[in-house]
């Protein structure tokens, strides 16, 4: 390939949000015609970049070149232009209007400008259809009808409607079944015949190695590796690229061996099932104890935290306190019998953003400060702050604005809310999440010593090293299974790795 | 003007941000309202001093008050429901139709023979009736507030006009009359005046005070949190819808006592009125803050504007501009406090 200038370039690609550096200097370099994969663990990078490419997020320093011209892509708009496309994971479509409108949206064929020809636009869809061998779909359904599988189908035919040079796709096999995934293959196939580049992004080597030209590896917001070839690198060298991270993070001591291990389990969860999300789970977690969940995204970790937590309904299996089963699909139950979750998304799900840090941890313990309804609010101050003390969040005031705060003081009073209610076991949704890598040690150790007062704690974080360290436990998710469970002593980053992407160990 | 000092002590060092927290009075909850009804306060002085310049005699007599505060009454306990509704995150488009079945039901011949206290209680059971299945249908039925008090809108009316086939039914009980007589008071004050205090001040405590009013913040703030901190955000919806109904049904009495009669006209537009002045007082359409004394301050205001329009003998319609001015105003500032202090 080396006569031919490269069709895109970006080199030193850096890109800061507040607390986070999600790019440190990325490049990237692809050729015209070729699948290019982009590997990386949660985190690293791939998403933002990717958003960067398609004009979404604007870099704060480095420079994209484009068939040997210097461009910023100031505006999705920009992107498209050039001729770049993107597919993104979650589909971008409107459920409420039809496959070939959703293909021309923004760019509708037009009579005297704005009428819409609508004939035109489903001609011209159909024939994209039939050339992604879809030709089954029609135009005129709502995309809302469609199967997951179509609506991917669509949402490329979107990309191939611009004269398009790029396409970049985010995990497009994720909502597949195989036979869906060999379509795909083909289509990409015949895009790179047409000169077509793709940025390829998956967790599963064997597809990589199917279908793709070369391979750049990002970690830590850094491209580690560029232009490996996709068929012949060996499992090993890519995966030991991913891994290794150079932050130390700062993990607590684990208590010695065997604290919790003779004593009663206070959660089991039996046999415990969602369909289409995770298969049966069985689970025991003792006081004292930290267990984690390792895994991808799409894995079924939160899923199993929240059916655990009764914000979702089992298909079946149960959930036992001290041996008592809880009501299945009720939060209340569970509180009640003193489980506590830390959500995922912790403005969303956690916080009443508009509120004080003291009305936030007295939320789930409000009856215990009132006699017939009436608040007793300077008992409940008190106790709001004591509790938010003994976490040393920081303002020491419990009047402060919770939005005022920074990630790791926000989830501590998510904490202190549980700590308060005095619940005995914690579950904990990606808690260090938006949270800066100073204060993450300092959250691990509030964990650790939570547990080390008895508390039984079930963890899910997408960073691997983030389970190990601070888990005595580890299960690890692939696609909706358990498919390993050992003593997080026991495990490498390598072998976390090498399960949850090929589901088993390398030699 | 809270916001600068809670933004500037993020990162401060305990002791200071310690003693900040104890001396902060300005942020205690509950008295956090002070500047924005302050503001409201402001334009209501002006409307005062706007009503003693253009109408000298009239305005600042001691019976035009009385009549401003009696008018303010009806609409003002029908929003402090409205208020509670919003704050949830919710809307009780049916308020007006609720007080018309509630009146028209309360003044049925049938009703008056059991005297004040048939009418009475007819009115707020019927309230509270209409309420319960809003309730039910928006918290179990997993209807959108919007719809199911919309649907409740149409029938409640309906149902009214059904009642009285178009007619006014007089009311005839002495004792309720009584209430209603120009020299009639309690306490030296107005009647339906008292019991817009009492209902003012009894919403404030709830909203402020119990942990019915913290629920309804939460909920309005953000109904998946609250769910997942444990709350049963379903029936704390059921109850709030409930507590509108109970206040509709409460002001449909007062408007029997005011106007000797139920009429299935009663209340029109009451909904948009209640909506607007707890709009302007402060209470936020998406939920998650109210305020009892801003509500009441935002009726004020209205009631204040109608009353110096009509000493003036200006038309609705210029009356009817001014009041949409005035939201749009009001809900700009509100926009631009809000924007100071979000991080």
């Amino acid at each position: 390939m080396a006569p031919q200038p490269p069709l895109l370039t970006m080199s030193g690609i850096t890109k800061s949000f507040p607390g986070v550096r999600a790019l440190d200097g990325v490049d990237l370099e692809v050729q015209a015609g070729e699948v290019h994969c982009l590997l990386g663990q949660n985190g690293a990078g791939k998403s933002t970049l990717i958003k960067v490419l398609a004009g979404a997020h604007q870099p704060d320093s480095g420079e994209i070149t484009w068939r040997d011209k210097h461009v910023t892509l100031g505006s999705p708009i920009a992107a498209m232009r050039l001729g770049i496309a993107t597919i993104y994971q979650e589909l971008d479509l409107i459920e409420g209007l039809s496959v070939a409108e959703n293909v021309f949206l923004g760019h509708e064929p037009t009579s005297a400008g704005f009428v819409v020809r609508g004939s035109a636009a489903r001609t011209a869809t159909a024939e994209l259809l039939k050339r992604l061998g879809h030709s089954e779909i029609d135009p005129t359904t709502l995309v809302g009808d469609l199967s997951a599988a179509q609506q991917q189908i669509v949402s490329m035919a979107r990309a191939l409607s611009h004269e398009v040079r790029l396409i970049v796709m985010d995990e497009p096999s994720a909502a597949l079944d195989p036979e869906e995934v060999d379509n795909l293959f083909r289509i990409v196939g015949d895009l790179t015949a047409d000169g077509v580049s793709v940025i390829y992004i998956s967790h599963r080597l064997e597809e990589i190695r199917r279908i793709g030209d070369r391979v750049t590896v990002l970690k830590e917001g850094r491209s580690v590796a560029g232009g490996l070839p996709a068929e012949t690198t060996p499992t090993d060298e890519v995966v030991a690229l991913m891994t290794g991270r150079n932050v130390e993070y700062v993990f607590p001591e684990r208590p010695k061996a065997g604290f919790a291990a003779g004593r009663d389990p206070v959660l089991t969860v039996e046999g415990l099932t969602r369909r289409g999300e995770f298969a049966p789970v069985d689970l025991e977690l003792r006081p004292g104890e930290i267990v984690g969940l390792a895994g991808l995204v799409g894995s079924g970790r939160s899923e199993i935290l929240e059916t655990i937590y009764g914000a979702r309904k089992p298909d079946g299996g149960r959930v036992l306190i001290d041996g008592a089963p809880l009501r299945p699909g009720s939060v209340r139950a569970a509180v009640r019998a003193g489980i506590g979750l830390a959500p995922e998304e912790r403005k969303a799900q956690g916080l009443l953003m508009l509120e004080s840090v003291s009305s936030n941890v007295s939320i789930s313990t409000l009856s215990r400060f009132a006699r017939a309804g009436w608040l007793d609010r300077r008992n409940e101050r008190a106790a709001a702050h004591q509790a938010v003390r003994e976490l040393s969040l920081r303002p020491d005031n419990p009047d402060a604005a919770i939005r005022t705060l920074s990630g790791g003081n926000q989830q501590k009073a998510v904490l202190a809310r549980w700590l308060l209610r005095g619940c005995k076991v914690l579950l904990l949704d990606e808690p260090t999440r938006g949270v800066d890598i100073g204060a993450r040690a300092e959250l691990y150790a509030v964990i650790r010593r939570l547990a080390d007062e008895g508390l039984a704690v079930l963890l899910v974080s997408s960073e691997v090293p983030e389970v190990l360290g601070l888990a005595d436990r580890v299960l690890v998710l692939r696609e909706g299974s358990v498919v390993h469970t050992a003593d997080a002593r026991e495990l490498d980053e390598h072998r976390v790795l090498d399960l949850v992407m090929e589901g088993s160990l390398t030699p | 003007m809270t916001q600068p000092a809670t933004a500037a002590q993020k990162q401060a060092p305990t002791s200071a941000a310690k003693s900040a927290g104890d001396q902060e009075s300005s942020r205690r909850p509950g008295l956090r309202w002070d500047v924005r009804s302050l503001s409201l306060l402001g334009v209501l002085a002006v409307l005062v001093a706007v009503g003693g310049i253009t109408a000298p005699d009239q305005f600042l007599a001691w019976s035009n008050l009385q009549l401003v505060l009696t008018q303010a009454s009806v609409i003002g306990v029908v929003t402090v429901g409205m208020t509670f509704v919003i704050t949830s995150g919710g809307i009780d488009l049916s308020v007006g139709a609720m007080v018309a079945l509630a009146s028209v039901w309360a003044t049925t011949v049938a009703t008056q023979e059991f005297g004040f206290a048939g009418i009475l209680f007819t009115a707020v059971i019927v309230g509270v009736g209409c309420g319960l299945v809003n309730g039910l249908l928006i918290a179990y039925g997993r209807m959108v507030p919007f719809i199911a008090t919309l649907a409740m809108l149409a029938s409640a009316r309906g149902l009214a006009l059904q009642i009285t086939d178009g007619s006014t039914q007089v009311v005839t009980v002495g004792s309720v009359l009584d209430l209603g007589a120009r020299d009639a008071y309690i306490l030296g004050i107005p009647p339906l005046v008292l019991i817009f205090a009492a209902v003012t001040v009894i919403g404030w405590l709830l909203l402020n005070r119990t942990t019915f009013g913290r629920r309804t913040v939460a909920v309005g703030g953000n109904a998946e949190a609250a769910r997942l901190a444990g709350i049963d955000v379903r029936r704390q919806r059921l109850y709030l819808y409930l507590l509108s109904g109970l206040c509709c049904g409460i002001a449909a009495f007062m408007l029997i006592v005011l106007s000797g009669s139920g009429q299935n006209t009663n209340g029109n537009l009451y909904e948009l009125d209640a909506i607007a002045a707890a709009i302007i007082g402060g209470t936020l359409l998406s939920g998650g803050r109210g305020t009892i004394i801003g509500s009441v301050l935002g009726v004020l205001v209205f009631t204040t504007i109608t009353n110096i329009f009509a000493l003036n003998n200006l038309e609705t319609a210029v009356q009817q501009i001014a009041k949409g001015a005035i939201i749009v105003a009001a809900v700009l500032v509100q926009r631009r406090s809000m924007r100071g202090g979000d991080a």
